[in-house]
């Protein structure tokens, strides 16, 4: 039974040494350029001050993927995703619009003859959720929700929807239309039409029972410009509902961890919602972001660095429902890092705040709505949490998906 | 009562931050070594420093049992996932800590079927689901962690399952703590000592600590309040002139521990003569291996793992982290080519390391963060 | 290291000697209890719960202690003050 495993097993880590040797390279260019051209106020920073700000640096570089592979952090939606978007896709498709990562594109097409056509919100999204089955839900409403509530977030009405099926050989045609079925039942309810779509059959083995593209368009009928880069200090962070929902409910849906609980997702569109608080707070209004993969955590992260401002939230304030936070604690994860796909995290200017946060919970998706931070100066890039006990710490992004942990 | 809630009071943490703040002798600096990831993990997430006077500082010793692993041992489990009939399980935590040649998730990127699970249990009952695969369950953790493993041994046993095996690096809490006191340039006033590990081998076997190495320790919970008060509890023994073991955790711990785990333990594993820890070299007596009666369960037995030592990157300075003598960020590396997305030492390596707790949860200026969160 | 969640046992499983049902906040999961086998559990009790097993019966009366001693703390604050500076000097 025993055999011979592992010839040519390295002594040394060599990825360690090259990274160790390439951020000396770095920091020594650094200080060859630093000694050129001296800044001034830097020699009053502390030790700690001077290392951090050599983080802040180092965290500043142009993103570079290291992996030879794609591994399952590259989808997580944290740093790893984070860097396959700079580092691959924007590398190649750079232009104004996609720079913006914003949850869709705006678009301001014009005819031939040089007249505006309207401006448009365009977004994509695909599905692959397993199981494609939950208590709440399923991928169908997911792929249609997902798509409108993106529109959303640009501020737009959603209006069309495109959708791409990739099915497996062998894949039940009862579960294809049932979840067609929750489609037509989703697309019915956020008001649009799914107008367009393609079908591809892949051999038994080559995916996981189907996947599902969507696309969208939608139209912008107000004047505010949403964006990341818009939020500014004194604002105020809202979220429209408890957090976490969804992501507990299909970890635990998936039975590998055999916990059990009675939640559901929280997937649900988006556009009436958003459409009340842009109504009442308007320009006021710097930005809204579903909290999708990666959780409120990310989003905030996103502000903070887009507008180079600090995120500040507070513990005791966030809504969260106790079977999220019992699963939260059995697995040592964190909710705030846990998706939802029925709730938008919303920044909005402080003398709209109340009316705004009014407006959320008013509607029935908006029931536990709570303003949950605010946004400050400094330090910029940073989210900040004021946490429970009456201490302070990061939040930072995740590297990858949050993992349970026993430590 | 929940257990846990009632131990994150924030008004309870004022009284206790009022109190530790009038033991402090005027001018004395206090270093105490919380042994346990866990807690580091609850000082950070909960802020506690917060509540710590400038001069009690708190060094984060080398209780996180994913971080203590060397790479090699990662490059062995690898090497063993990789035969075309394996499974190779392991808990979350391990997933992304890299060895020589990349980690566990760079591994299943590249065809091993390697997956994660919650408990040992649910390696085996992967194992009785694929009789057609050897199950290979990669245990790592300190006492805590090992009656787990043990018990699950005992019942693939029971149930005659020939095709599930563990690759065995249970480590031991006591011969590391010897270790860190051994060393000449450590300077520490007490221990917090690791409280679920103390679930198992009760409190008796710190107290050569106290009588021996003349530090005080006080066996921790793992809530904000129960650090608190621990601190509060070395600092009461500093000023009085004692140096006793205490157990600020009795509502878990019990002073003679659990009996039974520590049997089962015994039934089925035995102390390896030395194991690398990572960050601190090897250390005798400090690791349990499968006992020769269960060899069938013993994946090192089983596979002829390469067994090849991967050595730190000199850079590294881990092990003054560990012991404490230098603060994560006056490493090297830290934060430039050492980083969360690439650990290059055992500190950053899982959230519970010293370094990663530091970079992800406490990485700021505190007065300006305090500017920040005031309300 | 190690984490370890408080849990209520809500069932002890008649189909396994070993196996209870436990609840950590309404979420559900099956505990193995072979380690604590000399502690006679039953519905009520509180377990300490690590990779799906129990380590430790938790000791209501010990967490009570607890608190009543920050309580206690809290309560006598200012002249404790007082009393600490004096067992000083003693």
């Amino acid at each position: 039974m025993t055999q011979k495993i592992g010839h040519n097993m390295p002594t040394r880590a060599n990825w360690a040494e090259e990274a160790v040797a390439a951020a000396a390279a770095e920091e020594a260019q650094l200080a060859h350029a630093e000694t050129q051209h001296p800044r001034t106020g830097s020699e009053h920073l502390t030790r700690e001050e001077q290392v951090l700000a050599r983080i802040a640096k180092a965290r500043a570089r142009k993103a570079r993927i290291k992996e030879e592979r794609i591994t399952l952090a590259h989808g997580a939606g944290g740093k790893a995703t984070q860097t396959l978007i700079e580092a691959v896709f924007l590398d190649a498709f750079r232009n104004p619009v996609l720079e913006k990562l914003e949850d869709g594109a705006q678009l301001a097409p014009m005819w031939t003859n040089g007249t505006a056509a309207g401006r448009l919100a365009f977004t994509t999204d695909s599905y692959v959720v397993s199981p494609l089955f939950f208590p709440g839900g399923d991928i169908g409403d997911l792929a249609v929700n997902g798509t409108v509530n993106d529109l959303a977030m640009c501020g737009a009405r959603p209006l069309f929807l495109s959708c791409g099926f990739i099915l497996e050989e062998g894949f039940p045609v009862a579960d294809l239309q049932r979840i067609v079925a929750s489609m037509a039942a989703a697309a019915d309810a956020a008001g649009v039409q799914i107008v367009t779509g393609d079908t591809k059959v892949v051999e038994r083995g080559k995916a996981d029972g189907l996947y599902i593209n969507t696309a969208g368009v939608g139209v912008l009928e107000r004047e505010v410009v949403l964006s990341a880069a818009a939020a500014r200090p004194g604002d105020v962070v809202l979220v429209s509902g408890p957090i976490g929902d969804h992501g507990i409910t299909v970890m635990l849906a998936r039975g590998e961890l055999d916990i059990f609980a009675d939640i559901v997702s929280d997937t649900a569109p988006l556009h009436e919602i958003s459409a009340r608080l842009l109504d009442v707070a308007g320009d006021g209004v710097r930005l809204l972001r579903d909290a999708t993969r990666g959780g409120v955590a990310t989003i905030c992260n996103e502000v903070a660095t887009a507008a180079q401002v600090a995120v500040v939230l507070d513990e005791a304030s966030l809504p969260v429902r106790p079977v999220v936070n019992g699963a939260s604690e059995l697995l040592g994860i964190d909710p705030l890092y846990v998706a939802c796909e029925g709730r938008l995290v919303a920044v909005v200017a402080p003398d709209r705040a109340d009316a705004a946060l009014a407006a959320l919970r008013a509607h029935p998706l908006g029931e536990g709505a709570a303003a949950i931070g605010t946004i400050k100066d400094d330090p910029p890039g940073l989210v900040l949490l004021r946490t429970a006990f009456g201490g302070t710490r990061i939040v930072d992004l995740l590297v990858g998906d949050p993992l349970p942990r026993i430590c | 009562m929940r257990f846990v809630d009632e131990f994150r009071d924030a008004g309870m943490a004022r009284t206790l931050a009022t109190q530790i703040a009038a033991l402090c002798e005027p001018g004395r600096k206090y270093k105490f070594m919380e042994v346990c990831g866990g807690h580091t993990h609850t000082i950070y997430k909960h802020g506690l420093e917060d509540y710590l006077p400038d001069t009690v500082s708190l060094v984060h010793g080398p209780g996180c049992p994913v971080c203590v692993i060397p790479m090699g041992r990662v490059d062995d489990a690898i090497a063993i996932a990789e035969h075309d009939d394996v499974i190779l399980t392991t808990f979350g935590d391990m997933l992304r800590v890299p060895g020589g040649r990349g980690s566990f998730f760079d591994s299943k990127a590249a065809g091993a079927d390697i997956r994660m699970v919650y408990s040992p249990l649910d390696a085996l009952k992967i194992a009785r689901k694929h009789p057609d695969k050897r199950v290979v369950f990669m245990a790592i953790g300190f006492e805590t962690t090992a009656p787990s493993t043990a018990m699950t041994v005992l019942r693939a046993e029971a149930e005659g399952l020939d095709n599930f095996s563990i690759f065995c690096n249970h480590v031991t809490i006591i011969p590391a703590i010897k270790a860190i006191l051994d060393s000449p340039d450590l300077r520490l006033d007490g221990f917090i000592g690791p409280g679920h590990v103390s679930t198992v081998i009760g409190c008796r076997p710190y107290e050569w600590i106290a009588r021996d190495a003349r530090k005080p320790l006080v066996v921790a919970g793992f809530e904000p309040l129960d650090i608190l008060q621990s601190v509060y509890q070395l600092l009461l023994q500093l000023k009085d002139g004692r140096c006793e073991i205490e157990n600020q955790y009795a509502r878990v711990v019990p002073w003679d521990g659990n009996t039974r785990a520590l049997q089962v333990i015994g039934e089925v594993m035995e102390l390896r003569p030395h194991f690398e820890w990572r960050g601190l070299g090897f250390i005798s007596h400090s690791a349990l291996q499968v006992r020769k009666r269960y060899a069938r369960f013993d994946a090192e037995r089983i596979f002829l793992v390469p067994g090849v030592r991967v050595a730190d990157p000199k850079a590294c300075q881990c092990g003054e982290v560990l012991k404490g003598v230098l603060k994560p960020w006056e490493c090297k590396v830290f934060g430039t080519a050492c980083t969360p997305e690439t650990p290059i030492g055992t500190c950053m390596v899982s959230s519970e390391g010293a370094c990663a707790a530091y970079y992800n949860f406490g990485r700021f200026s505190r007065e300006r963060v305090k500017e920040a969160t005031r309300t | 290291m190690c984490l370890g969640i408080p849990g209520e046992v809500i069932e002890l499983m008649a189909e396994h000697e070993d196996l209870a049902m436990v609840s950590v906040e309404g979420v559900k999961r099956a505990v193995n209890i072979g380690l604590l086998r000399d502690e006679d559990l039953e519905p009520g009790d509180w377990i300490l719960i690590h990779v799906g097993f129990a380590l430790s019966k938790i000791d209501e009366g010990e967490a009570k202690a607890s608190l009543d001693f920050l309580t206690g703390l809290g309560d006598a604050y200012t002249d404790e003050l007082q009393a600490l500076a004096a067992s000083d000097i003693t």
